[in-house]
């Protein structure tokens, strides 16, 4: 039982971060659920890649023991930097939105307008 | 590089086949058989009295800006008579974008139930 | 020669680099000069339509190509497969054409439409960069491959979308466009996370050899299919699309066509071929689930369209509509081979090939039409600054080559003929005709009411009185005017030679589709 928290903790993570995207007004609560969203699918990719006992995978003076898995581990850096690249646009995209109207209320910005 | 059998043939869907090169030679032909009989009407009208206006059961014609329907005008019996499919569209397309995800969610619950479960 | 015999072999690698350094020189040479920098970007996004013109031709011919990086295909079969592979089969070189055709023809469009505008530097550099992010997702053969170039394209995009920052409902679409698009791309890695533990393989060739249907395959078949329609425009997770496309400026509109387009190849990538053999194996047909979508899709964006007013929502809400299309064809050959051994179903039952075959056909279609359609509205935004078809009128008279343009464009979008619209639309209306007669009926009708909707603005906008407030505005520029000549000259093509079209382009893509046993064949070996 006490292996499966880390899945645990995942799947509440991606609920909680959906919760906070479909079901919240202000613009900066939902850049922050896209952000636990993207905290939640990097720990699912960590968590596959551990065994049971083991150490980090790097070589240089590694104790004796069985190393975890290194391919998630790089799949999760490049997902982390893809994440910050897509939060500062987001955060950009936001300062300039304020710019213009004066509020952060996510009614507002809706408009079929025609 | 393609022979002239290939570039000029039929491609074959399943029940039939379809040509546009016949397509647009037949459409010259009727052309020309149009063109003809136009050319036997009458030649004879005299241009800028009443006879080149246009009949509006009698009422005056306006200037030409005036009478142009504009683009959200035309159909409007149809979007008059689809009115109730139009409206229920119309509250459903909100803009809001935490709405575009909640709809993600909810086809994926259905396409959930119907894949996963059954 | 040797030198062009090493360039042939990494062709692959090539077509990505190449737009690659030219996004990374761009910044520099327009300190330079500015004519010289728009030149050198055509000039780099010819050379890449060079090369993927010699790549396409080998693939039609010969089968699908493997290109390894950093190694070559012997010493990755010995071992285990830890290397990154380019697989280039038919459908991905058809895909490809689409994307550099598109940003080629945009890149000569935005000389004139976007002569005026500060800022254009950064405006090419992500231009390349997005035709970067297209190619690599349709030529890759690797799941997080495509999801790295997934990302780089969205986020292209969205500031590509933005580029007007002194209107700020173009900065709504932008901000809509990147939660919607983030949102996408994280499910699907979780999908892909779900198959690397089970299966410890990321790639589409090694994961499709070794997949058995347990539960958390199916969950993750799920979130690809809604993920990446999401991504694609799929009815009703479409309402990004509209405020996407009419915002941004004309000439990115026509490169996002090519964007959610590599989206729906997706779909098509993971459903035939990653789960290609397990496919018959669920109870209510995913093919069923296709044909529903895209039949809700179809009545959706045409109902919508008839009451916008606003000229570029309009084509959009169209575009949506054409999607509509692709997933009938596609869906309804699915539900039958779906079934059973794709041999014997095809020789019983003939009409699966067809309605492949024309959703196919229909992809690059639509591309077309649409892009042409998108590139006079902005032409006529760029003559008079309105939007609105209620303020237009009587342009025909001062804008002649842009009115034959939109001609061509309606007629080929509500497919009649000659144009190429009514060849693929007549490949779907007879084949989903034999799978059920009411999926024909409503194909046909959203067809008439799209004819319905062109003939409004073609009425509106081009026809009617002089209004004096338009008195004098010009013809567009001379490089908008080759670049929408160039994408009606192809439509005019592909119209009076169907055949030749549908025997070398169409079919090596459908069959690639199905039979996934080619993608597999350098992992299995033998033929």
């Amino acid at each position: 039982m006490i292996a499966n928290i880390p899945f645990i903790a995942v799947a509440l993570l991606v609920i909680v971060g959906l919760y906070a995207v479909i079901f919240r007004k202000n613009l900066i609560k939902m850049i922050i659920g896209i952000t636990i969203i993207e905290s939640g699918v990097n720990l699912f990719l960590i968590t596959l890649g551990y065994r049971e006992g083991s150490i980090a995978p790097i070589y240089t003076s590694a104790p004796e023991g069985v190393m975890a898995y290194p391919v998630p581990q790089a799949l999760t850096l490049t997902s982390i930097v893809i994440g910050v690249a897509v939060l500062a646009l987001m955060l950009s995209l936001v300062i300039q939105l304020y710019r213009h109207k004066k509020t952060l209320d996510v009614r507002k910005f809706g408009g079929d307008d025609q | 590089m393609w022979s002239l059998e290939e570039i000029f043939a039929s491609f074959n869907t399943g029940n039939g086949f379809w040509n546009p090169i016949l397509w647009v030679i037949a459409f010259i032909v009727i052309f020309l058989i149009v063109y003809i009989i136009r050319g036997f009407g009458n030649n004879a009208y005299k241009k800028g009295t009443s006879q080149t206006q246009a009949f509006l059961s009698g009422n005056k014609e306006y200037e030409k800006t005036q009478m142009h329907v504009k683009g959200s005008n035309l159909y409007w019996g149809w979007t008059e008579s689809m009115k109730w499919i139009i409206d229920l569209l119309k509250t459903i397309h909100t803009g809001n974008v935490s709405d575009y995800i909640l709809w993600f969610v909810v086809i994926m619950g259905i396409l959930f139930i119907t894949v996963g479960l059954i | 020669m040797n030198g062009l015999e090493t360039i042939m072999n990494h062709a692959p690698a090539l077509i990505i680099a190449i737009p690659l350094l030219g996004a990374f020189l761009t910044p520099l040479i327009s300190r330079v000069n500015e004519k010289l920098r728009n030149v050198f970007v055509i000039c780099i996004l010819g050379i890449t339509a060079l090369l993927m013109f010699v790549l396409a031709s080998e693939v039609f011919t010969s089968g699908p190509v493997t290109y390894v990086f950093g190694s070559n295909l012997q010493a990755v079969q010995q071992n285990t497969v830890i290397r990154i592979l380019f697989e280039v089969d038919g459908l991905s070189a058809f895909m490809g054409i689409i994307s550099i055709i598109l940003a080629f023809v945009a890149s000569i469009y935005s000389w004139g439409f976007l002569e005026k505008e500060t800022g254009l530097d950064k405006y090419y550099t992500l231009l390349l960069l997005m035709t970067a992010g297209m190619l690599g997702m349709v030529l890759t053969g690797d799941l997080f491959n495509f999801f790295v170039f997934l990302e780089i394209t969205s986020i292209a995009s969205t500031a590509l979308i933005a580029f007007w920052t002194n209107k700020e409902k173009a900065i709504e679409a932008g901000f809509k466009y990147i939660v919607v698009s983030t949102i996408g791309a994280l499910f699907i890695l979780f999908a892909l996370a779900l198959l690397y533990g089970q299966y410890d393989a990321l790639n589409i060739a090694k994961l499709a050899n070794s997949i058995t249907f347990t539960f958390l395959d199916k969950i993750a078949l799920i979130l690809f299919i809604t993920a990446l329609a999401m991504k694609g425009g799929i009815v009703p997770m479409h309402m990004w699309l509209p405020d996407a496309y009419s915002r941004a400026p004309a000439s990115i509109s026509l490169v996002l066509v090519a964007a959610t387009q590599a989206s729906i190849y997706g779909v098509f990538r993971v459903v035939f071929t990653l789960y290609g053999n397990v496919i018959s194996l669920p109870q209510i047909s995913i093919g069923w689930i296709l044909v529903i979508l895209g039949l809700i899709t179809m009545l959706v964006g045409v109902i919508m369209a008839m009451i916008q007013t606003d000229f570029k929502r309009l084509i959009s809400y169209g575009a949506v509509a054409e999607l509509g299309y692709m997933f009938l064809g596609v869906g309804t050959g699915l539900t039958v081979i779906a079934n059973s051994n794709p041999q014997i179903t095809l020789i019983s039952q003939p009409f699966a090939f067809e309605a492949i075959k024309g959703g196919i056909f229909h992809i690059i279609n639509d591309a077309l039409d649409v892009g042409l359609l998108f590139m006079v509205a902005g032409a006529v935004y760029l003559a008079t600054k309105e939007t609105s078809i209620n303020k237009l009128g009587g342009l025909a008279r001062n804008m002649k080559y842009t009115t034959i343009f939109f001609i061509i464009g309606l007629l080929a979008i509500s497919g009649l003929p000659p144009m190429n619209g009514f060849a693929s639309k007549l490949l779907i209306y007879e084949s989903t005709f034999q799978l059920n007669p009411i999926l024909s009926i409503i194909a046909i009708l959203s067809s008439i009411m799209l004819l319905a909707i062109f003939v409004k603005i073609f009425q509106s906008v081009f026809l009617g009185p002089k209004i004096p407030k338009f008195d004098k505005v010009k013809e567009a520029p001379k490089s908008m005017l080759l670049a929408m000549g160039i994408v009606a000259a192809i439509i005019i093509f592909f119209g009076l030679f169907p055949d030749l079209i549908i025997t070398n382009i169409v079919e090596p893509a459908a069959n690639a589709l199905i039979h996934n046993e080619q993608y597999l064949q350098w992992l299995i070996g033998g033929v």
